[in-house]
């Protein structure tokens, strides 16, 4: 019963945040927010008994995917249009 | 006209895979269906190949984590694969942005960070390195710590804005793992019969020098990846001056 | 629970295409493939999920495991997204410094 109203928590933030990652006009918080949404994928892994699998996207996507995306908008444009 | 094309196409996405996802029924691997009768021993064996991969990995490879049995053991030859395409990743992003500086004014980072960044490094180069080591007795593996690895030096990097990894250390680490990986690879071809095949020991089960050669090609993995995503995050950062 | 887990799957799959089909700036349609390969790795282990069974590591009290084999290939999946995407990142700063935009319409344009 709880682990359901966690998973349905969980699915609706990925939700939101995939909403906001691709209407959002400044690039930075769009790379954010795509960063949380990994972050909460992650959770959900765990809650589907893969442990190695949460470790490698917490580590891969809520970090260095993010850092991608920093350094290379440092260095194009930062606003959309 | 492109945005109305772009929601009725989501919106048609959403409802077939919703609709494709009633159909999946629980597959149970345990169930009766699955087995058969050995006409030679007489045992009862099971046909299918994630049963047989449950059944046969602690006996088979010694290993306890079964997933780290299929990646390194049974399924080894794509695991070359997926570190040859990290190599041409690392290398395309080294060669793209060689002519290119970054001329743009850095400001320090706060007293916190600073200070704090440096107590924490060695604990999250530990983690990493206890991660790989462990990797068929515990979650984790190669890759997972690897990554933890390329994220204690990402930290290091966002603190002091002069700090910068030598290229030739990074380059030559890379390489030495790499080719660690496939000389044991030949070696399993010259004392046993195939490439990659578990030539050591198998030990006991639950140990740390067990499994054969598991745990040094997990190694090998480990230093390989860390060496190049630390690699890339420096090729992205900026050019020492 | 496994409801919930396909609604995510699914709404990280047409959120990411409406991205890539929508928008005109290069960094945008990136992050939005970022995305959809989460929502597929995603979907790759949900399938291979048994309820009752718990993390396939051995262990004396358990006999029901969770299936191990999409776990190996999602681990291989997700290291090779990360590297593909830096190595096209590169390559938008290096159109960004010939053309001084992030429109896709110089491409068009030969």
């Amino acid at each position: 019963m709880i682990e359901s109203i966690i998973a349905w928590v969980m699915a609706l933030l990925a939700f939101i945040a995939a909403v906001y990652a691709v209407e959002a006009k400044d690039l930075l918080s769009s790379a954010i927010s795509a960063g949380i949404a990994s972050l909460v994928v992650s959770i959900l892994f765990l809650m589907l008994h893969a442990p190695d699998v949460a470790i490698t996207e917490a580590s891969i996507g809520a970090g260095l995917t993010m850092a991608i995306f920093v350094y290379s908008i440092g260095r194009t444009e930062r606003w959309e249009k | 006209m492109r945005r109305m094309a772009g929601i009725v196409l989501a919106a048609l996405l959403f409802a077939c895979i919703m609709y494709a996802f009633t159909f999946v029924k629980t597959y149970d691997y345990n169930s009766s269906d699955y087995y058969y009768t050995d006409p030679i021993e007489g045992g009862k064996v099971n046909e299918t190949v994630t049963g047989h991969y449950i059944e046969n990995t602690k006996n088979e490879t010694g290993a306890i984590n079964a997933v780290t049995a299929i990646v390194v053991e049974y399924r080894g030859f794509d695991t070359l694969g997926e570190v040859t395409v990290l190599f041409t990743a690392s290398t395309g992003v080294s060669m793209l942005l060689y002519s290119l500086h970054q001329r743009r004014k850095r400001r320090e980072a706060n007293l916190i960070l600073k200070e704090g960044s440096k107590i924490v490094l060695p604990f999250i180069l530990l983690t990493g390195a206890y991660i790989f080591i462990h990797g068929h007795l515990t979650p984790g593996g190669g890759f997972p710590g690897g990554s933890v690895i390329a994220s204690g030096f990402l930290l290091m990097m966002v603190a002091y804005p002069k700090y910068f990894l030598k290229e030739s250390r990074v380059s030559i680490t890379e390489s030495v793992a790499g080719m660690i990986f496939v000389l044991i690879g030949m070696l399993g071809l010259v004392f046993a019969s195939y490439f990659l095949e578990n030539f050591l020991s198998l030990g006991d089960v639950g140990r740390l020098f067990s499994a054969g050669i598991i745990p040094i090609i997990y190694i090998a993995i480990g230093f390989k990846v860390g060496a190049e995503l630390s690699g890339i995050m420096n090729n992205l950062k900026g050019v020492e001056e | 629970m496994i409801w919930a887990i396909y609604f995510a799957i699914a709404s990280l799959l047409a959120i990411g295409i409406y991205g890539v089909i929508t928008k005109k700036n290069l960094m945008k349609i990136f992050i939005s493939i970022s995305i959809m390969e989460t929502g597929v790795n995603l979907m790759l282990i949900a399938i291979g999920y048994i309820p009752g069974g718990t993390a396939p590591i051995e262990n004396g009290d358990f006999t029901t495991y969770v299936d191990p084999l999409p776990q190996a290939l999602v681990l291989t999946a997700i290291v090779i997204g990360v590297s593909v995407l830096a190595l096209a990142l590169v390559m938008v700063i290096n159109y960004y410094e010939k053309n001084k935009t992030l429109e896709y319409r110089r491409l068009m344009k030969w």
